[in-house]
């Protein structure tokens, strides 16, 4: 094979949706391995290895985004049915989570309000941009959500979503320092407070981690991104009227 | 046929019928979160969840963080903003995500002590 059509190889396999899609697997297959090597010590983040390593590739290889979002669409797919099926570690637990609803509600109300609240007030605080504020607003509710959330408010929805993995992988990240420091060991606590705060992939954290962690962090995901979805843009209009930013 | 194959049917089917629900009304939730919410509730008339289902769920949610990664690499177009606003963007994300997770971990466990002290303590009050 000449160089010339190693080259033509290259450009063909790049340009079909199978390359994004391939790459996606490694990156996360070898982020795993990773993370597995490393006793699933959490900043060996499997998502947070597999994004740099794929942003890595594509800005070397000159790939733009839509041409590997092509491939990668696929993965992307299978949020909506994997969103849906945490109704089932919901049904199982939810003779013992109807016992805890004061628990349940209770740390809903002041934990969303707490990150909305430090993420806008911090943000601001330092000087961020109107559009990036209320890009930030839903970052602890899961990309999908936060994405439509961000439209409704004046913000942008793929920097929402990009807020919302960080958000994700950062909780993920830094949840078990977080609980070792304040002193939470109840593994229901610790898993309501990584779905709370991070969504998704605190949630998957969290079912690596302890099962009843999962359950528990799956209830706290599926029920913030609900309450957020209806609360938090009726929240940022009356926050606007109350600073007289009409 | 694999309990896999049939479970994942049942996933999708719910998320349409969530879709469907989500668009009809008109709400702010979108539709694979719709469709959780009709399936915990068809699981709980039920009863008992089929093992095709609580298959294709666990396979699923096994790997959930492998699902966030292409949007994650969404991070790449937009390098510009990000260097720009690099400070507050980062300081917010860590800062408040950290605070979050404490209050959140606190609150709850300070509750679940106490609903669990009360309800201990109900059935013996009623002798």
């Amino acid at each position: 094979m000449t160089s010339e059509s190693i080259f033509e190889l290259w450009v063909y396999l790049a340009a079909t949706p199978l390359a994004g899609l391939a790459i996606t697997l490694v990156a996360y297959v070898t982020g795993y391995a990773i993370y597995t090597k490393a006793n699933l010590h959490p900043l060996a983040n499997p998502v947070l290895i597999a994004v740099i390593a794929i942003v890595t590739c594509l800005r070397v290889g000159d790939v733009a985004y839509g041409t590997y979002f092509a491939g990668a669409q696929f993965v992307h797919f299978l949020l909506g049915p994997a969103v849906v099926g945490l109704a089932v570690p919901l049904a199982r637990a939810w003779p013992t989570v109807r016992r805890l609803a004061v628990p349940v509600a209770g740390t809903l109300a002041l934990g969303s309000a707490v990150a909305l609240a430090t993420a806008v007030g911090i943000a601001w605080a330092l000087g961020a941009s109107p559009e990036t504020l209320a890009s930030l607003a839903p970052k602890s509710v899961t990309a999908p959500i936060a994405m439509g959330i961000a439209e409704r408010i004046g913000g942008v929805a793929a920097l929402a979503a990009v807020f919302a993995v960080a958000t994700g992988i950062i909780g993920a990240a830094l949840g078990k320092f977080v609980f070792d420091a304040v002193g939470v060991r109840d593994w229901r606590a610790r898993g309501f407070a990584l779905g709370l705060a991070a969504h998704g992939i605190g949630t998957a954290r969290a079912f690596q981690v302890n099962p009843e962690a999962g359950t528990y962090a799956g209830l706290a995901f599926g029920m913030h991104g609900a309450l957020a979805a209806f609360v938090l843009p009726l929240l940022w209009r009356l926050a606007q009227l109350a600073t007289g930013k009409l | 046929m694999s309990p896999f194959l049939a479970g994942a049917t049942w996933l999708l089917l719910f998320q349409c019928a969530g879709e469907a629900v989500s668009h009809v009304l008109g709400l702010p939730v979108p539709g694979p979160v719709v469709g959780m919410l009709l399936l915990f509730v068809a699981l709980r008339i039920r009863d008992r969840i089929p093992d095709s289902i609580g298959v294709a769920a666990d396979a699923l949610a096994r790997h959930l963080s492998l699902l966030f990664v292409p949007a994650g690499v969404g991070v790449m177009m937009y390098f510009g903003r990000l260097t720009g606003e690099w400070l507050p963007i980062v300081v917010a994300l860590v800062v408040s995500t950290v605070i979050a997770l404490a209050v959140a971990a606190l609150t709850f466990a300070a509750l679940a002590r106490r609903a669990e002290d009360t309800q201990a303590v109900a059935p013996g009050t009623e002798q």
